[in-house]
């Protein structure tokens, strides 16, 4: 039991910091151009950032600052 | 580009020229942050990693872009630029990169707040499901008791947590339908969940052994996946037919009285008002010619074939092309008044034939939720007489609910229907809609339009008198020439485009004239070519356009409108599948019965106006026909919208391809037979998943009735019975080769009415 009592815990938390990863990427328009994305991976460029929607600009603004 | 060549041949060649101008740019950009003005594009022929690098280079190459950049998946570039220098020649990059693109303006786009929100409810559904089924397979396994208990505790929050928020996207569907006195399928899965979810959280309170949280939560889980998927395909549909070049201008350069021109756009456009029209635009607003001469082209808006010329005093209609010369057009009519709001107001009015479709799905859900609500009833009125024990038998009749919870029948339809609309795409189909797939299936009529649906719209030399030097200078002198009878004569000799032509003029309504090697020559009406008027002797000899060397005839074109390649196959294909095809047309009768004599369409109607064209098909849905309308016209709009289901093709008006529910790309009329078998593969899958749900569930309730369900019988019916619909579904058969827009070049021509002169 107490060995659950720290497992379980550990467990969701796993979890939850997939699932609030998931939601942060979306956020940041990284699911919006998935063809993309995926032909990016070879092209010789700098920025490599996806540009997002007017409405998430102040969400892509705070994690522009973070880099 | 080589890469690029399939998706690159533009459905439409004759737009090419049109390229908005600066002023148009700027009006459909917008302000963004830091000073800096974006515009958005789109480029239909983007679709691999060097296109990327190619568009993004041209276009950050340009004075005055700060970024841009290409989504692939959408074709939709986003390009940043700072103001105050001229505008950007945006497009003429991109097409000199070989790139055809098109202004994006943010109207088009509807923000699409719904799919986020899907995705969102989808995520913490399956991060709850994921986690409940872990602890319950310990609990399946056979925890001991306060284990057991702990798991089930922490199971309920999550799975109280997760049902709020992901299972809104029900319930609201659901209340709405209730509320409405009717029924979906969403109505069944609701109560299903509450009723699990409540029951779960009384007996884990209660320190029972059995709770459903597992199967409750994966099974809002698969239901959610399902319907993402579903939003993510229609939206590529969506983002497919918005990304077509927007056929009506969106402005106009107004001529103030003193002279000035500026530029605005087409809402703030006042009848009394005097806009340019140049050659190679479109008329924005109805209005009356009032200086100058050209020859424009309506088949767009009428469904006329050949061009007409319009002088001062014609009256000419929003959306019709001048060809060449410069018009100045007293504009009569807003742009809310105008012919092409009529059209639509037209349409909104025709829509009877779909509003009174009922969708399989709810029509399975109307019969399925009395007969499975019923049973549980039942099951808990017997459990009560045989033992009088109020929870159990409460316990059981939700159980049966639970098992009977319409997980399959709600993936049913929408992941059949997803796999079809993917099988469209590939094939250069876009699917609106998922129940216009199932309104397809069901049409025994096909009505085609002609002008621009069966014929490609475009002229072509059917038959020619003119021979030797006189081809070739004839040649010459069109090459000069965007009219489309000069197209179809330069097409004749195309190397003799280089010759020199020595005062070339274009006589907007007459025709052409130069001086080739010497001579003289006109091409055009014959009455000007020749320089009199024709006698009843001249006029069996001269039909079509003159050719006249220094006064004289030397021969004469005759042009008719070419049949879309495999055409008379496509009408042949349909009627052997049992179908009728009709034809209906606005244009003259001659034209419109020598097309349907040479694809051998028996029912044709000619000279119809766009209302002649809906009370048609009114009439044939009062008799209980279902037709499929095929049409590219504005004047098409209403009747597109007025038959059951309807396609247009991607060089259709802006208000066709609104009003259709299928948009094909490429030049191909076998989109329509390749469409309906899909339809009618998808109709017979979608048969198929409803059956096998309905027996997957017939079989199981005996258990449920019985009071034998566990939640591992639960979790793995549901699952189980998901699994197998979908793995159905993915069975939908793939056909080898791509066929519309392949042969593209195999005109045959439409037979000449004859003349009876």
């Amino acid at each position: 039991m107490t060995v659950l009592a720290w497992l379980i815990p550990i467990a969701l938390a796993m979890g939850a910091v997939a699932l609030l990863a998931f939601i942060w990427s979306m956020r940041t328009g990284q699911y919006d151009d998935l063809d993309g994305a995926a032909e990016r991976v070879l092209l010789a460029q700098k920025e490599d950032w996806p540009l997002t929607e007017p409405s998430d600009q102040s969400a892509r603004k705070n994690d522009n600052e973070r880099r | 580009m080589a890469c690029c060549a399939p998706g690159a041949e533009s459905p439409l060649p004759s737009q090419r020229a049109e390229r908005p101008s600066a002023e148009e740019i700027l009006h459909a950009s917008r302000n963004i942050e830091d000073g800096l003005v974006q515009t958005d594009l789109s480029v239909p022929s983007a679709h691999c990693g060097s296109c990327i690098a190619a568009i993004e280079g041209a276009l950050t190459k340009l004075e005055g872009v700060v970024s841009a950049r290409l989504n692939l998946s959408t074709r939709r570039a986003t390009v940043k630029w700072r103001p105050g220098g001229p505008v950007p020649p945006l497009l003429r990059a991109l097409s000199d990169a070989g790139y055809e693109a098109s202004l994006f303006s943010y109207e088009d786009d509807e923000a699409d707040p719904e799919l986020a929100r899907l995705i969102r409810a989808t995520a913490v559904a399956g991060f709850a499901a994921m986690n409940i089924m872990l602890l319950s397979v310990s609990v399946w396994a056979g925890a001991d008791e306060t284990t057991r208990h702990a798991f089930h505790l922490l199971s309920a929050l999550l799975a109280v947590l997760a049902v709020a928020y992901s299972g809104r996207i029900f319930f609201r569907s659901a209340w709405a339908a209730v509320r409405s006195g009717a029924t979906n399928m969403d109505v069944p899965i609701s109560l299903g969940i509450l009723l699990a979810l409540a029951l779960s959280v009384h007996d884990t309170l209660q320190n029972e052994p059995h709770a459903y949280f597992d199967a409750t939560t994966a099974l809002i889980f698969f239901l959610l996946g399902g319907r993402t998927l579903d939003h993510l395909m229609r939206r590529k549909a969506r983002t497919a037919v918005l990304g077509l070049a927007k056929m009506m201008p969106r402005g106009a350069s107004v001529i103030a009285p003193d002279g000035t021109r500026t530029y605005k756009p087409q809402s703030e456009i006042e009848p009394g008002e005097l806009v340019l029209v140049a050659a190679g635009e479109r008329i924005p607003l109805d209005g009356t010619v009032e200086v100058g001469t050209a020859d424009i082209d309506a088949a767009l808006v009428t469904g006329e074939a050949g061009p007409l010329a319009v002088t001062p005093g014609t009256q000419v209609l929003s959306g019709m092309m001048n060809l060449n010369g410069s018009l100045q057009i007293r504009i009569t009519r807003t742009a809310r008044d105008s012919f092409i709001a009529g059209m639509i107001r037209m349409m909104e009015a025709a829509e009877h034939a779909r509003a009174h479709y009922r969708r399989i799905a709810d029509r399975a859900a109307a019969l399925y939720s009395p007969v499975v609500h019923g049973l549980a009833a039942l099951a808990f009125l017997g459990w009560i007489a045989a033992t009088g024990d109020w929870h159990r038998s409460l316990t059981v009749a939700i159980c049966v609910l639970i098992i009977t919870c319409p997980c399959a029948l709600g993936l049913a339809v929408p992941m059949v229907q997803v796999v079809a609309a993917r099988r469209l795409l590939e094939r250069g189909i876009a699917l609106k809609e998922g129940s216009a797939l199932e309104r397809l299936a069901e049409v025994d009529t096909v009505v085609f339009d002609k002008t621009g649906t069966l014929t490609i719209g475009e002229l072509h030399v059917a038959r020619c008198s003119v021979t030797g030097k006189d081809l070739s200078a004839a040649a010459a002198l069109t090459a000069r020439s965007r009219h489309p009878v000069s197209r179809a004569v330069a097409e004749l000799a195309e190397k003799a485009s280089h010759i020199e032509v020595e005062e070339f003029r274009e006589r907007p309504g007459y025709g052409v004239e130069g001086r080739v090697g010497g001579d003289h020559y006109r091409l055009g009406r014959p009455e000007w070519a020749l320089g009199r008027q024709l006698s009843t002797a001249d006029r069996s000899l001269f039909s079509g356009t003159a050719l006249a060397r220094n006064g004289s005839s030397a021969g004469f074109f005759e042009l008719s409108d070419a049949l879309r390649p495999r055409a008379r196959e496509v009408v042949e294909m349909l009627r052997d599948r049992g179908l009728a095809v009709a034809m209906l047309s606005g244009d003259r009768p001659e034209t419109v019965s020598a097309a349907a004599a040479s694809l051998g369409i028996q029912t044709s109607h000619a000279g119809l106006l766009p209302e002649d064209k809906t009370a048609w098909l009114e009439e044939r849905r009062r008799e209980g026909g279902k037709v499929l309308m095929v049409g590219d016209g504005l004047n098409d709009a209403p009747a597109l919208s007025a038959a059951l289901v309807s396609m247009a093709p991607a060089s259709a008006a802006d208000a066709g391809r609104a009003a259709a529910d299928l948009v094909y790309f490429g030049s191909g009329l076998m989109a329509v037979p390749e469409a309906l078998t899909i339809a009618r593969t998808a109709n017979r899958l979608v048969r198929q998943n409803l059956i096998f749900a309905v027996s997957y569930n017939a079989l199981v309730i005996p258990i449920a009735v019985a009071g034998h369900v566990t939640p591992l019988i639960a979790a793995l019916a549901m699952s189980l019975s998901s699994v197998l619909v979908v793995a159905n579904a993915l069975r939908f058969p793939r056909t080898k080769q791509r066929t519309t827009g392949a042969a593209k070049r195999n005109i045959s021509m439409l037979p000449l009415p004859d003349k009876a002169l």
